[in-house]
């Protein structure tokens, strides 16, 4: 049993973690196009954010809870930063938006290793956090369930915004049909601004569950940009469904492959996996076109 | 005046080529040192690989963010038939490479012994990477996975390539990835006389790609892959198949970056998984970019200006390299997407259009008719 409940618990948080990083590309590349590869950047914001919080707060059973919206609005306003700098001139050559980003991603990993050295910093787990449940014979710790509580409030409140706000309803109606929303006045400027403020901040909201995990690296968002962008592509685009089910598909199966070979080999099975899914589904799982959207 | 420049429309290019040729082939061999000849050489391996990039990328419009793959798949076979010369010029016909006896229990892998023969690792280099892209080119275009999504999956494909190597260290030597040749193919490679014959290997193999490329540029394929980049749909409307078209295209920049990283491995004298990763892939793309991708010249140019300044400004500041490297994207990419091989094209056709007589505008190279997949 402890065989199958391990991979099985791990892999979900791995899954939720992954599901973090994925919502804010779903939602910038599903909407804009924009291939943002400094999306992974915005999450070591947000991990270091987490760090530097915790040394002004030194209590660290408050300082994530302060180091929430903290790496949210960091990371959000280096996605605005962006947009406004560099994306907003190369809507519609979306290859050039992924070599220029690729640029701001090398550009912010050295500034951070410049600033907070190569090596990393440890992140306190807070106190309440710090602990297990026995799941079937796998101690379950409470920094895993944690993130997948982030995970889901995360979802939660991205569906809830999309389907009941005012924005939502302008921010699906330029997913749909950019020029008709624009006709219809809405601002898709605007929108896309937003749009790309939200995405970046939940990946400094993954950055904090990262942190929790690993503490912070100046080389952690490469870790997982390219899974998170094979999520946001094996889910398909346009939709939350397909990228929530991507992301817990990978982290679960990643899981179960580590069990059986190594970490290592799981990330090359996984990849295949996901290569050779696309070869059946080159759309994704849901595609913008079925009405499914969010 | 029209037939002049028709006939430098036609040998222009070829003249381009023969100015790289005298300055790689003739001018560099006598005034370098041996040191900066031999980092001359690894530059001109970039620059193989930037002309196979700038063949799929530039005229195919297909961004493989993965190249790293080939370039390691050149690379590794290569320096496996190093590795067993080396072995074998000191232990003997059977010998094992040494760090399988420092890592192993010092049994060889089966797939390694076919590498004891050097017609068989040429053969390698070419057809190795050449049926690797085929059969993933093949199953990639025909299910119509372009743009962006090929961009990610490919370069997935780098991360994972790089992963495995690091995680075979009894196969491959792991992350220290294979070194200390002392062999390249019967000729001592300590002795500088025969390191030079390696480095004019490399820059005659690049001279050949120019060529190559130069020729199939000129032909009725050539104008078939810019028409597939540019119009993929009305090509297919034509009654040709456009995945068999980039079919060929991927296959022929998978050789020739195998081959430049086949004869990366004898002149820098190692090869280990971070020259193939996504970092070594998206630096190969950088000098393409930068030279400007849609252009004969450019890739190659391009690849080894980004290599002589990746070395001089390493030397000099270590850690600014990384910096200037992800503002050279950023410029590039922003201001000059077709390279900076083609600003005088740009002026010249911003020029124009203020000329009273209209005249056809030239179709800027490289720009981008790419789609994101359906």
């Amino acid at each position: 049993m402890d065989a199958f409940t391990t991979p099985l618990l791990a892999g979900t948080a791995t899954g939720a973690l992954l599901l973090i990083a994925a919502l804010g590309l779903a939602l910038t590349f599903g909407q804009m196009g924009v291939i943002n590869m400094a999306h992974g950047e915005f999450l070591m914001a947000g991990a270091y954010t987490t760090y530097l919080t915790q040394q002004v707060v030194t209590d660290t059973d408050l300082s994530i809870l302060v180091a929430l919206p903290a790496a949210f609005l960091v990371a959000g306003a280096l996605g605005l930063v962006l947009e406004v700098a560099i994306i907003q001139w190369m809507y519609r050559r979306p290859l050039d938006t992924l070599l220029v980003t690729v640029g701001v991603s090398l550009l912010l990993q050295q500034l951070a290793k410049d600033v907070f050295g190569p090596q990393g910093d440890p992140v306190h787990t807070p106190g309440w956090l710090d602990g297990h449940v026995d799941v079937l014979g796998y101690h379950w710790p409470y920094r895993q369930m944690f993130t997948i509580l982030l995970a889901v409030a995360a979802l939660a409140t991205l569906g809830a915004l999309l389907k009941y706000t005012s924005y939502g309803r302008r921010i699906r109606a330029t997913v749909q049909n950019r020029d008709l929303a624009e006709t219809m006045g809405v601002s898709t400027r605007t929108v896309d601004r937003v749009t790309f403020f939200v995405g970046s901040g939940l990946a400094g909201i993954g950055g904090v569950a990262v942190s929790l995990i690993s503490g912070t690296n100046p080389n952690r968002g490469t870790t997982y940009i390219i899974s998170a962008f094979l999520v946001v592509v094996a889910g398909g685009l346009g939709q939350l469904k397909g990228t929530v089910i991507a992301a817990f598909t990978v982290g679960v199966v990643t899981a179960f492959f580590t069990d059986w070979f190594s970490s290592s080999m799981a990330q090359v099975l996984t990849f295949a996996l996901v290569v050779v899914f696309l070869q059946l589904r080159p759309q994704g799982l849901f595609t913008l076109r079925t009405r499914g959207l969010a | 005046m029209k037939q002049l420049q028709n006939w430098g429309r036609t040998w222009g290019p070829l003249l381009g080529i023969a100015v790289i040729a005298i300055a790689l082939l003739v001018v560099a061999p006598a005034v370098l040192s041996p040191f900066r000849l031999n980092n001359l050489g690894k530059y001109v391996c970039w620059a193989i690989a930037g002309v196979g990039i700038g063949l799929a990328w530039g005229r195919g419009g297909m961004l493989v963010m993965g190249q790293g793959v080939f370039f390691g798949l050149g690379g590794y076979a290569m320096a496996m038939h190093l590795k067993l010369e080396a072995a074998m010029a000191t232990g003997g016909p059977d010998a094992v490479p040494d760090f399988m006896v420092l890592y192993g229990d010092g049994t060889m892998p089966g797939w390694w012994a076919p590498f004891r023969s050097g017609a068989f690792t040429l053969a390698a280099i070419v057809m190795v990477p050449a049926v690797v892209a085929a059969v993933l080119g093949w199953a990639i275009f025909k299910r119509r996975v372009k743009g962006a999504y090929f961009a990610i999956l490919t370069q997935a494909l780098a991360v994972a390539f790089a992963t495995l190597l690091v995680a075979t260290i009894k196969q491959t030597g792991g992350f220290n990835g294979l070194n200390q040749f002392t062999v390249f193919f019967g000729y001592n490679l300590y002795d500088p006389t025969n390191k030079r014959m390696v480095y004019t290997i490399a820059a005659t193999a690049l001279v050949v790609c120019l060529v190559v490329v130069w020729q199939l540029y000129r032909s009725r394929f050539g104008e078939l892959l810019v028409a597939t980049r540019d119009a993929e749909e009305r090509v297919r409307f034509l009654g040709h198949d456009p995945a068999n078209v980039k079919l060929v295209a991927f296959v022929l920049a998978a050789v020739m970056v195998s081959v430049g990283g086949a004869l990366f491995a004898p002149i820098t004298g190692i090869i280990s998984p971070s020259d193939v990763d996504a970092t070594a892939s998206i630096l190969l793309i950088a000098g393409v970019a930068l030279g400007g991708r849609a252009l004969l010249l450019g890739p190659a140019v391009g690849a080894l200006a980004v290599g002589f300044g990746r070395t001089t400004l390493s030397e000099t500041f270590p850690d600014q390299w990384t910096y200037f490297l992800g503002l050279l994207f950023i410029v590039v990419v922003l201001f000059f997407p077709a390279g900076l091989g083609s600003v005088s094209s740009q002026v010249v056709g911003r020029l124009r259009t203020l000329l009273p007589t209209p005249r056809r505008t030239p179709i800027a190279a490289g720009t981008d008719a790419l789609e994101v997949a359906p």
